[in-house]
C-alpha cells in the first residue's frame, strides 16, 4: 500500500531542464508548460544534439526567449515550429517532418515491423506444419 | 618495475600473439592437427598477460604523472586526485582503447580456460577468432592511437582531465560498458566457429550462452551507471538524452536481449539455429559500430571527447571487414544448418520469435534514427536533426508491445500451447492492471494517461510474472508440495522471473518520473524562503571554499516538511587546471523519490539561480536496471548451467 500512496502523489508541471533561468519563466503555468514541451522539440543549433531546453548557450537562452515572446503574441505550436525553422531550416526541428525524405525516417519501423511479422507468421505457420510428435 | 617502454613491447608482442592465436588456431580446426590445437589456449593466455602488464603500465604512467607520455601530459595533471589519475588512464581515446583490447584478451583467456570441456576444434575456432579480431585492434592502436608516445621535451605539468570526467562514474562506468561490449566478440567467435564447423546444436548454445549472458549483463550495468551518472551529474536530472553515443550502447543491448531469448530455443528446442547464429554476428557489429561511433566522432554528439577522421576510417575498415566476413560466411554455410524442433504457433517458440522481431524492429529504429542526420546530409544535403522527441514517439510503440507481449509468451508451454486458458487468465491479469491503472488515474489533479498506461503495464508484468510462479508450485498438489516446489525452483527460473519483474519496474518508473516531475526555478538571494512542492525550503548562504583542485561555491538548504528536516548542498565548482565549471547537484532520497537541487550564480549581484526539483520513483530506473542484471547472474550461476554438459 506504500506504493499506491506514492504513486497517489500528484506534481503539476512536466519536463525538467537546468539550462531555463529563473528570469525567462513566464507566469502563466500554461503559457510556460507549452514553452517547456516547445522548447524540447528544437535543437540549440551550435551545440551538440542538445535541445534549447538542455543547453545552457546564449544562442539557446535567445531562441527560449523568442518562442516565449511568440507565445504570448498568440502564435500556435506549429506557427511557432514553422517560423523558426524558416529562419534556421529544418535542422532546428529535433523531431523531424513526416514528408519527403523525413517520412522514410518515420515510417521505416512500422514498414519493418510490418515486412518482419508477415515473414514470421510465415517462419512460425511452416515450423507448424512439420508433424509435432507428442511427448 | 613495468616501464612504458615495456608497455609498449608488450603490446607489439600481444598483437602478434592474437595473430598467431588465429592462424594457428584456424589452421589447426582445419587439418585436424592436435597440437595446434592445443597451442591456441595457451596462445589466448599468454597474449592476455602480454596485453594486460602493458595495460598496467599505462595505469602505472598515469597514476606516477609521467608527462613524457604524450596521452598523460594531454590528459592529466598533477594535482589531480589520485582516483581520477588512475581512472583517467581510460578518459581518453587511446587510454580507452587500450582497454578495450585488454578486455577482449581478457574474455579469450577466460574462454581458453572454461572451455575444457568442448570439442577441441570448436575451442581453437572460437579462441582463432577471437586472436584475429584482437589482431585488427592492435594494429589499429599500435598505428593510429598509439598510447605510448614519448614526447622529446616532457612539459612541466599536464593539461588536465575534462572536470565532467572527474567523477566516480568515470571509474565504473566504461569498464563494465566495454566488458559488455567485448563481451559480445566472445558470442560472434562462437557464431563464426560454429558456421566453420558446420554443427550448432543444443551442446553449442550450451557453451555459448554463460558468454552471452555475461555480456549482457555487463552491459545493462554499464548502461545503468550511464545513466545515473547523467543523472546525477549532468545538473538537471535527466537520465535518458538519446544521444548517439547512448544510443551506441543501446543497440548493441537490445540485439543481446533478442539473442538470449533465441540462444534458449537453440538449446531446448533445436530450432531457430540459423537466426540466432545471425543475432550472434549482428549483435557484435552493433558493438563495433558503437565503439566507431563513440571513437570516430563522426557524428556529433556531447560525449565525443575524440575526434579524427583517419581512426575513423581504419574502424569503419574493421567493421566492414567483420560484416562482409560474418555474413559471408553465414550465406555459405548457414542454408546447412537443419532444425529438428517443431512448433506450433501458439507457443513459447513462437513468444520468443516475435520479441526477437520487436526487439530488431527497435534496435532498427534506433540505427535509423542515429545515423539519419548523416545519411540526410550526404544524400541531400541538407542538415537535420534527430532527436529525443522522435525516439519518445517511434521507439516507446514497440516496447509496450514488447512489455505486452512478456507475460504471455513467458507462461505459454514450449512446443504447444492452449489458447482458451491464456486468454481466460490474461483477462483477469488485464482487468487487476486496469483496474489499479484507473485508480491511480482518478486520483490525478489534472488529466494525464501517461502515468496509468506505465501503471497497467507494470502491473501486467508483474502478475503475469507471479502467476507464473503461482502456477508452476500449486498446480495439482497442496500446501506442502507448494513450499518444496518453490524451493525447488532452478536458479536460472528465478533469474528469469526476477530479470522480468524488473523490466516492468522500469517501465513504471519512466512513466511515473515523466508525469509527475516536479520543478520550481527561481531567483533569490541568501538569507531568503519559499515554499515549493509542499517544502518550507530556507536558503540558508553560500560558502566558498576550496577542493582538492577546484574552488567551490556550496550554497546551504533547509527543506521541512511535516517536521521532517532535509540539508541539501548544491555546489558549483571551478576547476583550476581547465578552467572550466561544474555543477554538483545535491540529492536526497525521500519517500516522494529524489529531491534534487542545483545552484547557479545569478544574472544580478548577490542572486542565486535556484533550480528545485522532485523525481518522483525516479530510483526504481536503476532498480529495474540491477533486477535484470541480477536476473542475469542468477542464471549465469546455475548449477546446471555451470557444468556446460550435455545432456
Amino acid at each position: 500500500m506504500k506504493l499506491l500512496a506514492l504513486l497517489t502523489i500528484v506534481f503539476g508541471i512536466f519536463g525538467a531542464a537546468f539550462a531555463v533561468e529563473p528570469d525567462e519563466v513566464l507566469s502563466d503555468p500554461v503559457l510556460e508548460a507549452r514553452a517547456r514541451a516547445l522548447s524540447e522539440e528544437l535543437r540549440c543549433v551550435v551545440c551538440q544534439g542538445e535541445s534549447i531546453d538542455a543547453s545552457s548557450a546564449a544562442v539557446a537562452k535567445d531562441l527560449r526567449v523568442l518562442l516565449r515572446e511568440k507565445l504570448i503574441e498568440g502564435l500556435s505550436d506549429q506557427e511557432i515550429k514553422d517560423y523558426l525553422s524558416s529562419r534556421y531550416g529544418d535542422f532546428i526541428l529535433l523531431k523531424p517532418r513526416f514528408g519527403g525524405a523525413g517520412a522514410v525516417l518515420w515510417l521505416i519501423g512500422p514498414i519493418l515491423f510490418l515486412l518482419g511479422g508477415i515473414f514470421v507468421a510465415m517462419f512460425i505457420r511452416s515450423s507448424g506444419k512439420v508433424e509435432i510428435d507428442d511427448e | 618495475m613495468i616501464t612504458t617502454e615495456h608497455g609498449h613491447l608488450l603490446l607489439i608482442i600481444a598483437g602478434f600473439l592474437a595473430l598467431a592465436q588465429g592462424i594457428i588456431g584456424l589452421m589447426g580446426a582445419g587439418k585436424n592437427w592436435r597440437a595446434w590445437m592445443q597451442i591456441t589456449p595457451a596462445l589466448a593466455l599468454v597474449q592476455f598477460l602480454a596485453v594486460g602488464f602493458s595495460f598496467v603500465a599505462l595505469l602505472g604512467a598515469f597514476m606516477t604523472s609521467d608527462f613524457s607520455l604524450a596521452l598523460v601530459a594531454d590528459n592529466s595533471h598533477s594535482t589531480k586526485p589520485m582516483l581520477y589519475k588512475f581512472a583517467g588512464t581510460w578518459g581518453n581515446h587511446e587510454g580507452s582503447m587500450l582497454m578495450w583490447v585488454t578486455i577482449l584478451a581478457l574474455f579469450g583467456a577466460a574462454v581458453a580456460l572454461y572451455s575444457q570441456k568442448m570439442p577441441p576444434a570448436l575451442r581453437a575456432r572460437v579462441l582463432a577468432v577471437q586472436g584475429l579480431v584482437g589482431f585488427a585492434f592492435y594494429a589499429f592502436i599500435i598505428l593510429t592511437s598509439n598510447p605510448f608516445w614519448r614526447l622529446a621535451v616532457p612539459p612541466a605539468d599536464g593539461s588536465g582531465l575534462n572536470p565532467i570526467l572527474q567523477d566516480p562514474g568515470l571509474a565504473f562506468h566504461p569498464p563494465f560498458l566495454y566488458l559488455g561490449y567485448v563481451g559480445l566478440s566472445v558470442t560472434f567467435s562462437f557464431a563464426i566457429a560454429g558456421l566453420l564447423d558446420g554443427r550448432v546444436d543444443a551442446a553449442w548454445a550450451r557453451f555459448v550462452r554463460p558468454w552471452t549472458l555475461a555480456a549482457w549483463i555487463f552491459l545493462t550495468i554499464g548502461i545503468a551507471l550511464g545513466s545515473w551518472w547523467a543523472y546525477y551529474e549532468l545538473g538537471w536530472g535527466g537520465y535518458w538524452f538519446w544521444d548517439p553515443v547512448e544510443n551506441a550502447s543501446l543497440m548493441p543491448w537490445l540485439i543481446s536481449v533478442a539473442l538470449l531469448h533465441s540462444a534458449i530455443v537453440v538449446e531446448k528446442r533445436d530450432t531457430l539455429k540459423s537466426w540466432t547464429i545471425l543475432l550472434a554476428i549482428i549483435g557484435f557489429s552493433f558493438s563495433l559500430i558503437g565503439t566507431f561511433i563513440v571513437r570516430s566522432g563522426l557524428l556529433t554528439s556531447v560525449h565525443s571527447f575524440a575526434s579524427d577522421p583517419t581512426r575513423g576510417m581504419f574502424i569503419l575498415g574493421i567493421i566492414l571487414m567483420t560484416i562482409i566476413i560474418g555474413f559471408g560466411l553465414f550465406a555459405w554455410r548457414a542454408p546447412k544448418l537443419t532444425a529438428s524442433g517443431a512448433f506450433a504457433p501458439v507457443s513459447r517458440e513462437s513468444g520468443i520469435v516475435i520479441n526477437n522481431l520487436l526487439l530488431c524492429v527497435s534496435c532498427a529504429v534506433v540505427f535509423i534514427g542515429t545515423m539519419w542526420p548523416l545519411v540526410a546530409e550526404m544524400l541531400t544535403g541538407t542538415k537535420l536533426s534527430v532527436g529525443a522527441p522522435f525516439f519518445d514517439a517511434s521507439f516507446t510503440p514497440f516496447f509496450i508491445m514488447l512489455a505486452i507481449l512478456l507475460p504471455i509468451g513467458a507462461s505459454i508451454s514450449w512446443k504447444r500451447g492452449k489458447l482458451a486458458p491464456i486468454i481466460r487468465l490474461f483477462a483477469i491479469i488485464g482487468s487487476l492492471a486496469l483496474g489499479l491503472a484507473i485508480f491511480v488515474g482518478l486520483q490525478q489533479t489534472s488529466f494525464g494517461v501517461l502515468a496509468p498506461i506505465a501503471v497497467w503495464l507494470f502491473a501486467w508484468v508483474t502478475f503475469g510474472t507471479l502467476h507464473e510462479i503461482y502456477q508452476r508450485c500449486a498446480t495439482g498438489g497442496g500446501a506442502n508440495i507448494f513450499w518444496s516446489r518453490l524451493l525447488g525452483i532452478r536458479r536460472s527460473e528465478w533469474g528469469k522471473y526476477i530479470a522480468h519483474i524488473g523490466f516492468g519496474i522500469m517501465i513504471l518508473g519512466v512513466g511515473i518520473l515523466r508525469a509527475y516531475e516536479f520543478e520550481d526555478v527561481r531567483s533569490i538571494s541568501a538569507p531568503s524562503t519559499f515554499e515549493a512542492a509542499g517544502f518550507d525550503i530556507s536558503f540558508d548562504g553560500v560558502e566558498i571554499g576550496k577542493g582538492p583542485n577546484y574552488l567551490y561555491q556550496r550554497g546551504e538548504f533547509t527543506l521541512s516538511k511535516n517536521g521532517k528536516v532535509i540539508k541539501l548542498f548544491p555546489e558549483n565548482r571551478k576547476f583550476l587546471v581547465e578552467g572550466m565549471p561544474t555543477t554538483e547537484t545535491a540529492i536526497a532520497h525521500h519517500q516522494l523519490g529524489d529531491l534534487y537541487m542545483v545552484i547557479r550564480e545569478g544574472q544580478e549581484e548577490g542572486k542565486w539561480s535556484v533550480y528545485f526539483y522532485v523525481k518522483p520513483l525516479v530510483n526504481l530506473l536503476w532498480i529495474g536496471a540491477l533486477m535484470m542484471a541480477l536476473g542475469g547472474a542468477l542464471s549465469l550461476f546455475d548449477r546446471r548451467m555451470r557444468l556446460g554438459a550435455v545432456k
